[in-house]
């Protein structure tokens, strides 16, 4: 690769690294402001996950994610106003403000959600590689989950089953240490979740979760051994959350000292660091590029907040709609008084 | 009208598939054919087969996965053939695994394709329920309609084989309380052989559930399938001081106190249900109107039951129209036991219905 396209990568992977950093950092103003209510929970700390593997698929691949899926969204291309009006609760919300912060869904983008019951999506993975491998489709489901999820039984049925049928399942194991305040080593007897889900019969890597680059290689290559072969694959990409599990976890679970040093490893200054040492970028460019960046981003989520502080909510008679196809029921049932 | 001229329970249903009868392809003809259309002679085993085969046939999207569907021939012997008939990529044998392999079907139903999902008994379905409830059922919703799970899941209900308590129960009455799914129940031959297509066409999850105690259960059917819908109960045999609802294995047991009390010149309509969620409601305030007394008959416990949702619509629809407290007749508040004779008693019995009608009629002669 030539000079030019290693600076247009780097600062590609960079700046949507930054993008996601900052929506977040503005939905936690929003959660204190009340605008944004329910669950919340943050992926800071663990972007080059999201963007090293969402930012590798191509449009035809689907991508199965779980309750800290901002990022995930964002990465996919989902709109950011479609995604904050689903936080604020509006109708133009990407899920018509049904779903909220656990439950964004673009079916037109194939995420298929943002799954809150932990290692619920998987089994769905697992169907949509099927329908994929039952068409002669050459797409991708990519399903991401935590360390968590690897001890859930769904998480076994569903590997055991992908790779019994070959089917076409990129698992992406988002390993932050923690399923929400259990330390990894108190939820598994055996910490190495590589290791394991390779005795499923499965092409498994560990990567590095916070070197986006590292994470980005490993996608492209697993995503191609995928496509070539039918067959499933897993990267453990082991990663940290900078923040609490959720907005209203006190992290009591968790030393000071071990946030600040996993800090050190931080993938946006790691990837600015990088790009001076490669020679790339001198620190005053990359202060600049930054401080252009940080404004366009900076401009899109305030764009993406009025918005979505300005969408019609979704009127309450339209409350039994979706729920099935026939909605014109739903509807007359709840004028009536009644439920089905 | 009553069906029951031309079907019999065999009371000692098999569940091995090396029991299962071969499918009669002998058209049994009338004496003017003209009249009257060709028939054949069949089981509700053999007609849920047929229409496995009639819409494997129809739709290449369709295609069925669950335990031992393939070579062993399905548990209940429902899916017996249909491996070699359409291949292993159609009929496809899963680990137990029912979790995974129902949020497969649900997968591959986003997808495009028609899955139908057999899931052993509905006792084995709670290890997939997070699958239906949280997925088949939700996901319409929860993305504001931009999903769609057009899959089938079928699985066996109902006691009566002496199975004991893990594979007994009759569940079904918990998923109809569930939004987002259609859950329908045949308890007829031309059921068994005509709900299965549409279901298949709804464009949201249906869950069928085969009454264990139902496949061995034989009649005619016409030669050419009779299109029944997955919206209405029916009314299978008219009558004037009654009325009996029940579905599935009740039904036959309400069909036969309603003759019993004939003989007494008590004249019972009994209505199936056939459609669980969402309930008929109209068919069955229709009769209610006409009959004035009522008994539910429910193969599940009483607390918080089909019965119990029914018995309140009633009231809350047609509470001026009752001339007697409503009865129930479900299942003993046990899981369901071994042996033969507590079985029994644990489950209603036509005697059961017949006692509560008799105490209906006479509780405002």
């Amino acid at each position: 690769m030539t000079r030019e396209l290693f600076l247009e990568l780097f600062t590609g992977l960079l700046r949507e690294m930054i993008r996601i950093r900052r929506f977040e950092e503005k939905c936690v103003e929003l959660y204190s402001a009340t605008k944004i209510r329910g669950f919340l929970h943050l992926c800071i700390g663990e972007e080059a996950v999201a963007v090293g593997v969402v930012g590798a698929l191509s449009e035809d691949d689907a991508v199965v994610s779980t309750y800290r899926e901002h990022g995930h969204a964002l990465a996919r291309g989902v709109p950011m106003p479609s995604i904050m009006a689903e936080m604020f609760g509006k109708a133009t919300g990407c899920s018509g403000g049904r779903g909220g912060s656990m439950h964004l869904f673009d079916a037109s983008r194939r995420f298929y959600g943002g799954n809150a019951i932990v290692a619920g999506g998987m089994p769905v993975a697992v169907g949509l590689a099927l329908a994929d491998h039952l068409s002669d489709d050459r797409a991708v489901t990519v399903c991401l989950f935590g360390d968590g999820a690897f001890a859930e039984g769904e998480f076994h049925e569903s590997a055991n089953l992908a790779a019994l049928w070959n089917l076409p399942v990129l698992f992406c194991c988002e390993n932050n240490r923690y399923a929400m305040g259990t330390a990894l080593a108190r939820e598994h007897a055996s910490t190495d979740l590589a290791m394991r889900a390779a005795a499923y019969g499965m092409v498994a890597w560990t990567v590095d979760g916070m070197d986006v680059i590292a994470v980005r290689e490993a996608t492209d290559r697993a995503l191609e051994y995928v496509r070539d072969s039918g067959k499933p694959c897993f990267l453990e990409l082991r990663t940290y959350r900078f923040r609490a599990h959720s907005m209203y976890d006190p992290d009591r679970y968790r030393d000071k000292s071990e946030i600040a040093t996993w800090k050190k490893s931080d993938p946006i200054p790691a990837l600015e660091a990088k790009l001076v040492s490669d020679g790339l970028m001198t620190p005053a460019e990359v202060e600049r590029w930054r401080a252009g960046v940080e404004a366009e981003v900076d401009a899109e989520i305030a764009a993406a907040v009025e918005s979505a502080d300005a969408a019609p909510l979704e009127p309450v008679e339209d409350l039994l709609r979706h729920v099935t196809t026939e909605a014109a029921d739903g509807v007359a049932l709840l004028a009536g008084g009644r439920s089905t | 009208m009553s069906r029951r001229s031309t079907m019999t329970v065999a009371k000692d249903a098999a569940v091995e598939a090396v029991t299962a009868p071969e499918v009669s392809r002998e058209a049994s003809r009338e004496a003017s054919p003209e009249e009257a259309p060709a028939t054949v002679t069949t089981t509700y085993r053999e007609a849920l087969r047929e229409a496995h085969r009639e819409v494997l046939a129809r739709d290449p999207r369709v295609f069925l996965m669950g335990e031992d569907v393939g070579r062993y021939g399905g548990s209940f012997a429902v899916s017996l053939g249909l491996l070699e008939e359409f291949g292993e990529e159609r009929i496809r044998d899963t680990p137990l695994s029912e979790s995974a392999f129902t949020g497969a079907g649900i997968g591959a139903a986003l997808r495009g394709l028609r899955p139908i999902v057999e899931i052993m008994t509905v006792n084995f379905s709670l290890l997939a329920l997070d699958q239906i409830m949280n997925n088949a059922a939700t996901l319409r919703h929860m993305s504001g309609g931009q999903l769609s799970v057009p899959m089938v899941i079928r699985m066996t209900t109902g006691a009566g084989r002496q199975l004991a308590a893990q594979h007994s129960h009759s569940l079904e009455g918990w998923y109809a309380s569930i939004p987002g799914i259609r859950v329908i129940a045949p308890a007829t031959l031309e059921d068994a052989r005509g709900m299965l297509g549409p279901a298949v066409e709804d464009p949201d999850p249906v869950v069928l559930f085969e009454h264990g105690s139902l496949y061995n259960l034989s009649g005619t059917l016409p030669v050419d399938p009779v299109r029944v819908d997955i919206e209405s109960a029916a009314v299978r045999r008219a009558g004037t001081d009654i009325t009996f609802i029940a579905y599935a294995g009740g039904l036959g047991k309400a069909l036969a106190a309603a003759d019993l009390l004939a003989a007494e010149s008590i004249s019972a309509e009994v209505i199936d249900l056939r459609v669980l969620r969402p309930l008929d409601d109209a068919t069955i305030m229709a009769s209610v109107t006409r009959t004035h007394r009522v008994v539910i008959v429910d193969e599940a416990w009483r607390t918080g039951s089909l019965a119990a949702e029914i018995s309140a619509r009633i009231v809350e629809q047609a509470f001026f129209e009752l001339d007697a407290p409503i009865e129930r007749v479900c299942a003993a508040e046990v899981p369901v036991p071994y042996a033969h004779h507590l079985e029994e008693a644990a489950l209603p019995q036509a005697e059961d219905i017949a006692a509560a009608a008799r105490r209906a009629v006479g509780a405002h002669g």
